[in-house]
């Protein structure tokens, strides 16, 4: 797919910060609720086993394009996507008629707002996208349940406990089984949809250090309210405004000297 | 699915370009796509039920219709389809099925309309929730159960008060209907009063009005479509309303309007002649698919009112 | 000015609370009436008898294996199509004409009299189908009449569960049915048996339609039992057989004139009115219980 010369993200001093390797991109992503189009022409680079922030004033549908990735809106009647997201490395289009909006989410996994664990148990919780996917091997489960656990760094604290309720938990760990029920299929790509927005600071700050050792392994799509989160955590940042793209860029270049007016007036707290 | 052991990372998900292999797919999909069919099934029974009720009353009522002219239907004053002298006059039945469910009104409405005004605004919210189920329950009761009161308690009651009502009379089964179809009406009409929003009444009290003036004056007029709508569901179970009638107010028809005569109603009539041993398609036996036509496009027109207010009233809030 | 303002609303207090207690103290009263005239013969003999011209020895066990046997039917029918219906037009159904149409036939099917379906099943199953005035029939006809209420109540235990939960399956990659079977149908199963318990005990105490589609009022014998000593141990035979209800048992006993059969009727209106407290209260129970379970 031909990509857009002239779109936003390319940095306008031609600096030639363009992200590589991709997991992904969307080219000209536009989606409809009915006859509103509430995204426009998006064109955004996912960089592999990096950060990628999308900020920008609550309504700007940063939450709407991330649930693009995952064929969420397929969920319900009248939504309609236009352009294309490409997953790669095999270059396809998922939102491709073709493309079953179930096979994307078995190679995507996705965080919500608030956390919402299954009220079942904990060891449940993480093992139902296994389950899901027809695993069968207990000892497999076993295993990557504990491994996924670990990665969202609540083993130490669940590991007594594996058939208590996930809903018992105390919000930051109901996230972190949360991430943890994202991570046992081993996602290729992981989205958040304003993780931390229902956490207190603490369960924040152990949430951002999670996805910084996470990175590692797993390419990590964020839509945060918060722009030091983005500041503090991401490689690259996206800045969207009433649908549209303003400016793509490296996180500390976009934050330092941005290109566009408005980012500035964003980041500097003049609206939004 | 095959678990491959890679650096010490199982990897479960059949990665091979990218997307799961087609025949897993296409399992998954007849699968879902058999499932959805059998729910849409089962969701289609209730349409098939209403068709084949229609279709039931019509078939059999034309052949009623064969020998009985409408005019004769809607005109005739005497209903005696069993008789030597057959009259097939469906008013005696009208009448019966009016009067006893105007008697229920009469109680149901204002009796009704007075606890939702007190449950909805004066009440406790502990109270309401005691009220709540109670009222949920005895609705619960089984009709039988209500035709013995009209039959063995009310009517004997009212008879201490009019020593020559007679034991059959429509008088004692229409108060029973009444105090049957209370909780359908108080919990209606609560929750219509209950949707109106706050600050409607919070309005109200700024400027100095009491709760019985909020209540009367604002409430009940904002919720005026959501209780009537209420009236109206309570009506057409008071018309659809049988084991009562079919136990206290006798079972001859009878053209009167007065309450403290026996008479038949439509619903009873049907189970009179269903309980007797009518030759499967006699005229007398399709006489109850007429009559069963008749209540069934009442109540029909009855439901469907009630609930085109109802949904109108939601609208509003 | 004032006083005569709060005087009027003490008055309407006093109006409200005896409008109140009038329509439950009426009640209680009918109910008091029904206790005395009928506990004198809800005893062991009424339970195990058959019915008898003479009221003494009247008793009500072919009535009692009959409504069991009926709701049997009932149940097996009606709460997977109730249920499976409520699935469809809460996790399945678009905004279609055809959604529409379903809805608009439920809301209508839940005020339809029940004599009506009395008739459709003289009409359809008695006839039409040729299952006679059999169990069989009488259960068909009940699971018919109980389906709106099954599926209302369904629906409102589904649409209780939030929409996240179904997105958190969604976004695993399970499909909708095992997003339905996994997570909907197991956090929504207490306010499902609520709802179920509530629509047979409303089928339990339906007369009119049992009438219409021939139950016997006077009947000395049981329908032939569903299990049998010789394999394969199961019969069927009783789905065919003629029956009687407790509710028609009772309603055969008021039409009857002479106070000895008036107190069998209000013996059976006893244990119907028990029965149907009992399920009411069950339902109430459960409600409750998984209020103070569930915190989404």
């Amino acid at each position: 797919m031909a990509r857009p010369v002239d779109g936003p993200y390319i940095d306008s001093a031609g600096r030639g910060d363009w992200p590589k390797p991709l997991k992904a991109e969307t080219c000209e992503l536009s989606f409809y609720y009915g006859t509103r189009l509430v995204l426009k022409r998006v064109s955004v680079p996912i960089a592999e086993c990096n950060i990628t922030a999308l900020i920008g004033p609550s309504g700007c549908g940063k939450s709407t394009f991330l649930r693009c990735f995952n064929r969420m809106h397929d969920l319900y009647p009248g939504t309609r996507y236009e352009g294309a997201i490409v997953l790669y490395p095999d270059s396809r289009n998922i939102l491709d008629r073709e493309v079953d909006p179930i096979e994307v989410r078995m190679r995507l996994a996705m965080v919500f707002q608030k956390p919402n664990p299954f009220p079942k148990s904990v060891y449940e919780n993480v093992a139902y996208g296994l389950r899901v996917r027809g695993v069968k091997d207990r000892r497999a489960i076993d295993e990557k349940v504990e491994q996924a656990l670990r990665s969202a760094a609540l083993w130490e604290e669940v590991k007594d406990r594996l058939s208590a309720l996930g809903t018992s938990l105390s919000g930051g760990q109901q996230q972190r089984l949360c991430i943890a029920r994202a991570l046992a299929t081993d996602p290729e790509l992981l989205l958040l949809d304003e993780p931390t927005s229902a956490l207190d600071p603490i369960a924040t700050a152990s949430i951002e250090e999670l996805l910084q050792d996470l990175k590692r392994r797993v390419t990590i799509l964020i839509v945060t309210h918060n722009m030091q989160q983005a500041a503090r955590i991401s490689d690259w940042t996206a800045f969207m405004y009433l649908g549209e793209l303003v400016e793509f860029g490296p996180t500390k270049r976009l934050f330092t000297t941005p290109a566009k007016k408005q980012t500035e007036d964003y980041i500097t707290g003049r609206f939004g | 699915m095959p678990t491959v052991m890679t650096e010490g990372k199982a990897i479960l998900i059949d990665k091979s370009g990218g997307m799961e292999a087609a025949g897993r797919r296409r399992a998954r999909r007849r699968r879902e796509f058999v499932i959805e069919g059998g729910l849409l099934l089962a969701a289609l029974v209730s349409v098939a039920t209403t068709v084949t009720i229609l279709a039931v009353l019509l078939f059999e009522s034309l052949g009623f219709f064969e020998i009985v002219s409408l005019l004769d239907f809607f005109t005739d004053t005497l209903w005696t389809p069993l008789f030597d002298d057959p009259h097939y006059g469906i008013l005696p039945l009208l009448a019966g099925t009016v009067v006893t469910s105007v008697v229920g009104l009469l109680v149901a409405i204002p009796v009704g309309t007075v606890s939702a005004i007190y449950l909805s605004e004066f009440a406790s919210p502990r109270m309401r929730e005691i009220i709540k189920p109670t009222l949920e329950l005895l609705g619960a009761v089984p009709t039988v159960v209500y035709g013995y009161f009209a039959l063995l308690v009310v009517t004997p009651a009212l008879q201490l008060l009019w020593p020559d009502l007679p034991g059959f009379n429509m008088l004692g089964p229409g108060i029973v209907i009444g105090i049957m179809i209370l909780p359908l009406v108080i919990s209606l009409s609560e929750d219509a009063m209950r949707a109106v929003p706050m600050v409607l009444r919070e309005g109200s009290y700024a400027m100095g009005a009491t709760h019985l003036e909020t209540a009367w004056r604002v409430v009940v007029p904002a919720a005026t479509s959501g209780i009537v709508a209420a009236y109206v569901l309570g009506v057409s179970r008071a018309v659809g309303e049988t084991m009562v009638v079919a136990i206290a107010a006798g079972q001859n028809p009878n053209l009167t309007w007065n309450p403290m005569e026996p008479a038949a109603t439509i619903t009873a009539y049907i189970v009179q002649v269903a309980l007797g041993d009518l030759p499967h398609g006699s005229i007398g036996y399709r006489s109850i698919f007429a009559a069963g036509l008749v209540l069934a496009v009442m109540t029909f027109a009855f439901n469907i009112l009630g609930h085109v207010m109802r949904k109108r009233f939601r609208e509003v809030y | 000015m004032i006083k005569r303002r709060k005087f009027s609303e003490a008055l309407f207090k006093a109006l409200g609370l005896s409008a109140l207690v009038l329509a439950v103290g009426t009640l209680v009263l009918l109910f008091g009436a029904l206790l005395i005239d009928g506990v004198g013969r809800l005893d062991w003999q009424f339970l195990t008898s058959f019915p008898s011209r003479h009221a003494s020895q009247a008793g009500i066990l072919p009535a009692v294996v009959g409504s069991t046997l009926v709701m049997l039917v009932t149940a097996f029918v009606g709460i997977p199509i109730g249920v499976a219906a409520a699935i469809y037009l809460e996790e399945y159904a678009r905004r279609t004409w055809l959604t529409e149409l379903i809805e608009v036939t439920v809301t209508n099917l839940a005020g339809v009299p029940s004599i009506i379906f009395g008739l459709l099943a003289l009409g359809l199953f008695v006839y039409m189908l040729g299952l006679g005035s059999s169990i069989l029939t009488a259960g068909l006809t009940l699971a018919l009449l109980i389906l709106p209420v099954v599926i209302v109540t369904t629906r409102e235990a589904i649409r209780a569960i939030p929409v996240q939960i179904r997105e958190a399956a969604f976004a695993l990659g399970a499909t909708r049915w095992q997003t339905v079977a996994d997570h909907v149908l197991p956090y929504s199963a207490s306010g499902i048996l609520t709802g179920i318990i509530l629509a047979l005990s409303r089928a339990i105490g339906e007369t009119a339609p049992i009438v219409t589609v021939g139950a016997l009022t006077f009947i000395a014998f049981l329908p032939p039992s569903p299990i049998t000593d010789q394999p394969p141990y199961l019969s069927f035979e009783w789905l065919m057989s003629p029956f009687t209800v407790m509710p028609i048992q009772m309603f055969g006993w008021v039409s009857r004139p002479g106070e000895d059969f008036a107190a069998n009727a209000a013996a059976a209106g006893l244990l119907l009115v028990g029965m149907t407290l009992a399920m009411n209260g069950l339902a109430i129970y459960v409600r409750y219980r998984m209020r103070k379970r569930v915190s989404w």
